[in-house]
């Protein structure tokens, strides 16, 4: 299955990649208009310690502890995409507490949210992968 | 008391600034910051070399830069630039340096030259229909047909560079450009059949993988030079001038000689790396010649041997003197060249332009009735396919590029590549700066870059009814000059339009 992967020899912190995944999922068509001054709240995010950065998502795993974790089934597994329903989600935040890669935040309305590739927000490619000015971040099979 | 108004204004459309800091993460210069307490993004002009790379980036087209309107009361001689050139120098009591080619207003004679096109009578050749030949052969052509004691013909010739397109990336040293920006002209080079050249600074022990790809150059400091390295190429250049400084050496500074440039260079961390003016053995013909073959000898007489020279006045006597020398090739450096640093007096002032070189040095050799023994390779500002067809036309057998290069990856222009603070990874030895430079991406664009001048070549060529880029080789009657008088029309050996 084709996930997101982050080169870190590449990644520059540039954080581009946060506002091109909050832009996407904002439902907005104009970029100025989706985020200015919005407190953003994306699906990847950049650690940077020193000259080293590295964007963070789901991995979307293999054996997903979230899904394991999740006791409404909220959280599935579908064609290895890890998908969140949020009428199912109770805001319990098990999945939170179960992520090793603190990939899942609660979002506004309180349910979580997480990165489900943009398959839901009609973007083609993830948003980041193409908003990414280093290629750092790429779509692909591995 | 700073005299100097920057030159550049940062100007933000704060209406669609969205504060995402990208351009204030990505300037080297630190020309942006966050004003926290007003959540807003400002900017410090002054530090500002309008090099794009915050306006490039910004994800909602919120930054331009904008040439200041700022001036000094009018005066046609005493003009701002000179001006401010002389705050700089009494401030600082320093030669004024630059970076890239000579920027000022010569006549650019590629500009003044018009390409001819089959009509009615000779049939003009669609390249997408037929066969159409750009691949080129470079080193010194046998001139008699010799044949052994069978009466065969002896069909081995001198050590040739085999080329798909008459373009190479040329002479830039690895510590005046970073090493992704190397490995993208190299795997550029091997995916283009080309050949790039690894300037003065030796070859990365990474990147002998692509040997078969670079040109290898011996300059005044003979940094990095040793039996493997000679031995790896391609083709061998000895440096004796560049377009962009002739007369002058080079001087990369300590702070650039770190890690890997210095054992590239074979010189200790932290000191200068100063090529001399002259090489310290080279004072004639006859000792060039001693260097010539001394590289022959090691190599096995497997490699050819490049020459290559800034165009300077006495460019036609210098470059007859070169064939003599036993060079299989001369490459001539025009005024325009690009350089990581130069005094900016000699780049601006220095040499002639490489069309009225190229002419000359083409028509002498032919009237020695030694064209034939080297191929001549020109740069110093090739800018475009048309740049090559006219190179080829007024004689060249190849061209170098370097700066349209340098662009293809990334470059803006900016000439402060002597601060070694490239925002594009290019010209900069920063890790952190060098790593925005990703190979996978500039060498494609290289890639692109040449393919797309080849297709244009070939239309070019068609429309001439040309076939092949051999018959294109010093058909100067293919050009016609406009705006150019009776002299600058008889050192290009070309008609003016009309006629």
């Amino acid at each position: 299955m084709k996930r997101v992967y982050v080169n870190e020899q590449w990644c520059l912190g540039c954080r581009l990649c946060e506002y091109h995944c909050a832009f996407a999922n904002s439902k907005e068509s104009d970029m100025v208009k989706a985020l200015k001054n919005k407190r953003i709240a994306p699906n990847i995010r950049v650690e940077s310690k020193g000259n080293i950065n590295f964007a963070v998502s789901c991995r979307h795993c293999e054996d997903p502890l979230c899904v394991r974790g999740c006791i409404t089934g909220a959280l599935q597994k579908i064609d290895g995409l890890i998908t969140v329903d949020k009428e199912r989600c109770i805001h319990c935040y098990t999945c939170i507490v179960c992520c090793p890669y603190g990939a899942i935040a609660p979002s506004d309305d309180g349910a979580i949210q997480k990165c489900e590739l943009c398959i839901k927000n009609n973007n083609g490619t993830p948003a980041c992968v193409r908003g990414c000015i280093n290629q750092a971040i790429v779509y692909e099979e591995r | 008391m700073n005299y100097i108004y920057p030159e550049y204004e940062v100007v933000r459309n704060h209406s669609r600034c969205i504060t995402c800091r990208a351009c204030e993460n990505q300037c080297a210069n630190n020309v942006h910051s966050y004003v926290e307490c007003e959540n807003r993004m400002e900017s410090n002009d002054d530090a500002c070399v309008n090099c794009h790379r915050c306006v490039t980036i910004c994800p909602t087209r919120a930054l331009k830069i904008a040439k200041t309107d700022h001036v000094f009361r009018e005066n046609a001689n005493w003009t701002g630039k000179t001006i401010n050139e002389i705050y700089k120098q009494a401030q600082s009591g320093g030669v004024l340096l630059s970076s890239m080619g000579n920027p000022e207003n010569y006549p650019v004679y590629f500009d003044k030259i018009l390409i001819n096109a089959s009509q009615v009578t000779n049939p003009s050749i669609d390249p997408l229909r037929e066969p159409m030949e750009t691949r080129v052969f470079l080193g010194s052509k046998s001139h008699d047909i010799v044949r052994d004691a069978a009466g065969k013909i002896v069909t081995e010739t001198t050590p040739q560079l085999d080329l798909s397109i008459p373009v190479m990336f040329s002479a830039m040293s690895y510590g005046s450009i970073s090493y992704n920006a190397h490995e993208s002209l190299a795997k550029a080079a091997q995916k283009l059949g080309i050949y790039y050249n690894t300037g003065e600074g030796g070859l990365h022990e990474d990147f002998y993988k692509y040997s078969k790809n670079t040109i290898v150059q011996v300059a005044s400091g003979r940094f990095g030079v040793h039996k493997d390295y000679l031995t790896a190429a391609a083709a061998i250049e000895i440096k004796m001038g560049q377009g962009a400084k002739p007369g002058i050496g080079g001087h990369l500074p300590g702070t650039k000689i770190i890690g890997d440039v210095s054992r590239t260079r074979m010189i200790p961390e932290g000191s200068d790396a100063i090529s001399p003016a002259p090489h310290h053995d080279i004072y004639s013909i006859e000792d060039l010649r001693q260097l010539v073959f001394s590289l022959k000898e090691a190599t096995d007489y497997k490699k050819p041997v490049i020459v290559k020279i800034a165009a300077v006045h006495n460019v036609t006597a210098i470059a007859s003197g070169v064939v003599r020398s036993g060079a299989d090739m001369i490459a001539i450096d025009g005024f325009r060249g690009g350089t990581g640093a130069a005094p900016t007096k000699i780049r601006d002032n220095v040499g002639i332009p490489i069309e009225l070189a190229l002419a000359s040095v083409d028509k002498r050799l032919r009237d020695e009735g030694i064209r034939d023994k080297v191929s001549l390779i020109v740069g110093g500002s090739i800018r475009s396919s048309s740049d090559i067809v006219k190179a080829i036309a007024l004689g060249a057998d190849c061209v170098y590029i370097g700066s349209a290069a340098l662009i293809a990856m990334g470059c803006h222009l900016c000439r402060n590549c002597q601060s070694g603070k490239c925002n594009w990874g290019i010209a900069t030895q920063m890790p952190e700066l060098v790593k925005r430079l990703n190979p996978a991406i500039a060498y494609q664009r290289l890639v692109n870059l040449i393919s797309a001048w080849r297709h244009e070549i070939k239309e070019m060529m068609g429309g001439m009814g040309i076939n092949s880029i051999e018959s294109l080789k010093g058909n100067r009657l293919m050009l016609r000059g406009v705006g150019l008088n009776e002299k600058e029309l008889s050192i290009l050996g070309i008609y003016h339009a009309g006629e």
